[in-house]
């Protein structure tokens, strides 16, 4: 089971340690992390999404909570928060395959965002199963290099700040 | 403005924190980066205990706050002077003690340079405090300091660090002290929820088999007096964790001594056979629950602590209250109506009778068992403060000396630190300079601090160390003894120390009782003498601590392992 977790922390050195720390010294397992500064540049928002039970879920909200730089822990359940990843993947193309490759991102509202002699470089933004989609229909092509952010989520309707 | 300001340098604002904290003693070590602090202390009205090796400072600090109720504070040099606390600072954490812990640092602009007694104590200590400070700029030195000796203080209690550059003990600052702290990623919860109060309430006034097992919450919390109420109140019989020895009379009708491993038989019958088991400032620790699956396995369980994360962390919990546990009681009195126990109090009167702690004397007559030495200690001076290394002679001390008062017991619970205790016992000894202070040691424990005798006596703080030798290792050799065949591998120690001629070398008073009957006047002699003693008491080598219950089983899954030769 996964859940994502917003994380409100003081915008100071040593915090993701601190949070990172914690996760591997009590042995949970991190999906992935993202971190940047809020609208108060004081703040920094981390999105964590992590794997276990409601009762790891529970262990971990509580052992967050329990670091001071720590603000605020929030469980982002997915049906009432957006999500979005955001991925860079380089493509093999050539003028051969060039415009298949510019439909199957026009389909997925991807972007085109460097073209080469020999590749493309494609920016895809979307929940994971998009992300993962396009990566299977690119993946013929020949993947040369590819990076994600990591998932970002808001609460929908309201600011969960 | 509630205070002019001044101006000053960062070692002098940091005296100025210490004295607006109420802070009278640390215990410290000099070096290179220190200089600027050590310069200031010259003259500081602070009692400076100076250490042999720096691990005795955190144990010692520690044990002067276990001892007073009040945060304890070192002072370690960069490098290897900050590493060297490591270990206190981790046995401090283990067992939420108050600690603020100042380290020297290296100057900002050598930092991450692999400078010269550069060690990244921040990084190091990140999982073993709770929390921790790299001062960037000394204008925020004061806030710092005060916001640390809040942390550690409040909530659960834990040891903070603050590691101090060099250069901001020099920089010039405009000192103002807050008198406030805000830390809105730190609101520990006091005040438990009356619902779940009420909800518990209820449950004790239907159950007929209630236990209490209670913890060094009740002595952070200073709940003592509200716990023996409780008890009381409720009709309900108490055991106490190791670190909650001293919570509840021993003397009490009501005590059942301690529970787990190696906790009294009708502790952990009790426990077992319970329907409402109410924990009180415990974390269900493996030596006391044994298997988790079989721990109390028909009762509820109400579970009072100050920190959430102990809640259903080990056990799944019926009614969690969240809260200081003094808070909690005294709702919990007003509250709850007696249980209906009359016939549980009369079968574990019964389980009492047929199971007591017990110790067989020597075929021989005139050897001295270990046991022997922890009632006599206890009936030469009922209100000593008793501290101990880790190892057999804890266990001993823990179920045979009769403690009546809170703090009146310091040992390493969590962390099981060999080796703390005599720099624990003298900072402790510091800090109540009317009580009698022991150590009680065994021969290992003792060897992994004993230079900290040059600290005893230097500093003049007369405390009674009370070596039980029998020449091993001997938790160690008992495990070995069970489980492994006698094959006491590398812990045999025998005759490697004279430990008269060690006290007397370091200008410390040494005795030696090698018959029962020498073990009395030694004790009163070394009481009488108001020096640093060391008692080396030769104590019969392959006793076992007994009863046992073996690591992994259920907690009623008893061996008796008392020779009965």
């Amino acid at each position: 089971m996964r859940h994502t977790l917003a994380v409100l922390v003081e915008n100071k050195y040593g915090v993701l340690s601190r949070v990172a720390g914690m996760f591997s010294r009590r042995g949970y397992n991190i999906d992935s992390l993202t971190v940047g500064v809020t609208d108060d540049p004081t703040i920094s928002r981390m999105t964590i999404v992590v794997r276990g039970d409601d009762e790891v879920l529970e262990q971990v909200t509580k052992q967050l909570n329990k670091l001071i730089d720590v603000i605020r822990v929030t469980d982002l359940k997915s049906e009432d928060s957006v999500e979005r990843e955001l991925a860079l993947i380089k493509v093999n193309s050539d003028v051969s395959n060039r415009s298949e490759i510019m439909q199957i991102a026009d389909i997925f509202r991807a972007r085109i965002i460097d073209v080469a002699s020999k590749s493309m470089v494609i920016e895809v933004t979307g929940d994971e199963s998009k992300i993962a989609a396009i990566e299977q229909l690119l993946r013929p092509f020949g993947i040369k290099e590819m990076v994600r952010t990591g998932k970002v989520a808001l609460r929908r309707g309201q600011k969960s700040s | 403005m509630t205070e002019s300001t001044e101006k000053m340098t960062g070692a002098r604002a940091l005296i100025e924190c210490l004295y607006r904290e109420g802070v009278d003693t640390i215990f410290g070590y000099p070096g290179g980066v220190l200089l600027p602090i050590y310069d200031e202390l010259y003259d500081a009205n602070i009692r400076h205990i100076l250490v042999r090796h720096e691990q005795a400072a955190a144990h010692g600090a520690e044990g002067y706050a276990r001892a007073t109720g009040k945060t304890g504070v070192c002072l370690a040099t960069s490098g290897p002077g900050a590493t060297n606390l490591v270990t206190g600072i981790a046995n401090a954490y283990m067992d939420s003690i108050p600690m603020v812990v100042f380290t020297g640092q290296v100057p900002s602009n050598l930092l991450g340079n692999d400078a010269f007694q550069e060690a990244n104590i921040t990084g190091i200590t990140m999982p073993i405090t709770k929390h921790n400070y790299l001062v960037q700029d000394a204008n925020d030195l004061p806030r710092i300091i005060k916001e640390a000796f809040h942390i550690a203080s409040t909530g659960r209690q834990g040891p903070v660090l603050i590691d101090l550059p060099k250069d901001i003990t020099l920089q010039e600052i405009e000192f103002y002290y807050p008198d406030k702290v805000d830390l809105r990623g730190y609101k520990p919860t006091y005040q438990g929820n009356l619902q779940q109060i009420k909800k518990a309430a209820s449950e004790i006034e239907i159950s007929k088999c209630p236990v209490i097992y209670a913890g060094g919450g009740i002595i952070s919390s200073d709940a003592s007096k509200e716990l023996l109420e409780f008890a009381e109140k409720i009709k309900a019989p108490v055991t106490t964790t190791l670190t909650g020895m001293g919570g509840f009379p021993a003397e009490n009708p009501l005590f059942l001594g301690m529970p787990g491993m190696h906790g009294t038989k009708y502790a952990n019958y009790a426990i077992q056979e319970s329907d409402l088991l109410i924990a009180v400032g415990v974390r269900f620790d493996d030596r006391v629950t044994g298997k988790l699956k079989a721990f109390a396995a028909n009762a509820k369980i109400i579970h009072i602590d100050i920190d959430p994360a102990e809640i259903s962390k080990n056990i799944k919990v019926d009614i969690p209250i969240v809260g200081d546990a003094k808070w909690i009681l005294q709702k919990l009195l007003k509250y709850a109506s007696p249980s209906q126990s009359e016939a549980w109090i009369k079968r574990i009167d019964h389980w009492k009778k047929d199971n007591p702690l017990y110790y067989v004397e020597p075929a021989t007559g005139d050897g001295i068992k270990p046991q022997y030495i922890v009632e006599q200690i206890c009936e030469a001076c009922k209100d000593a403060i008793i501290v101990t290394e880790v190892g057999q002679h804890q266990m001993w001390a823990a179920q045979y000396f009769k403690f009546s008062k809170p703090r009146t017991f310091i040992t390493s619970g969590g962390l099981g630190t060999m080796g703390y205790g005599f720099p624990a016992s003298i900072g402790a000894k510091v800090g109540r300079p009317d009580k009698v202070v022991f150590d009680i040691a065994g021969d290992g424990s003792f060897q992994m601090n004993s230079q900290e005798l040059a600290t005893a006596v230097q500093e003049n703080v007369p405390v009674i160390v009370a070596i039980f030798n029998n020449g091993y290792l001997g938790m160690v050799r008992q495990w070995q003894e069970l489980f492994h065949n006698k094959r006491y591998s590398s812990t045999c120690i025998q005759n490697s120390v004279d430990f008269v001629k060690l006290a007397e070398a370091y200008g410390a008073l040494g005795l030696r009782a090698t018959k029962r009957e020498e073990v009395r006047p030694a004790i009163e002699q070394a009481i009488a003498s108001g020096r640093p003693t060391v008692i080396d008491f030769i104590i019969e080598c392959e006793e076992n601590v007994s009863p046992m219950v073996p690591a992994g089983a259920a907690i009623n899954e008893i061996l008796d392992l008392e020779r009965k030769e």
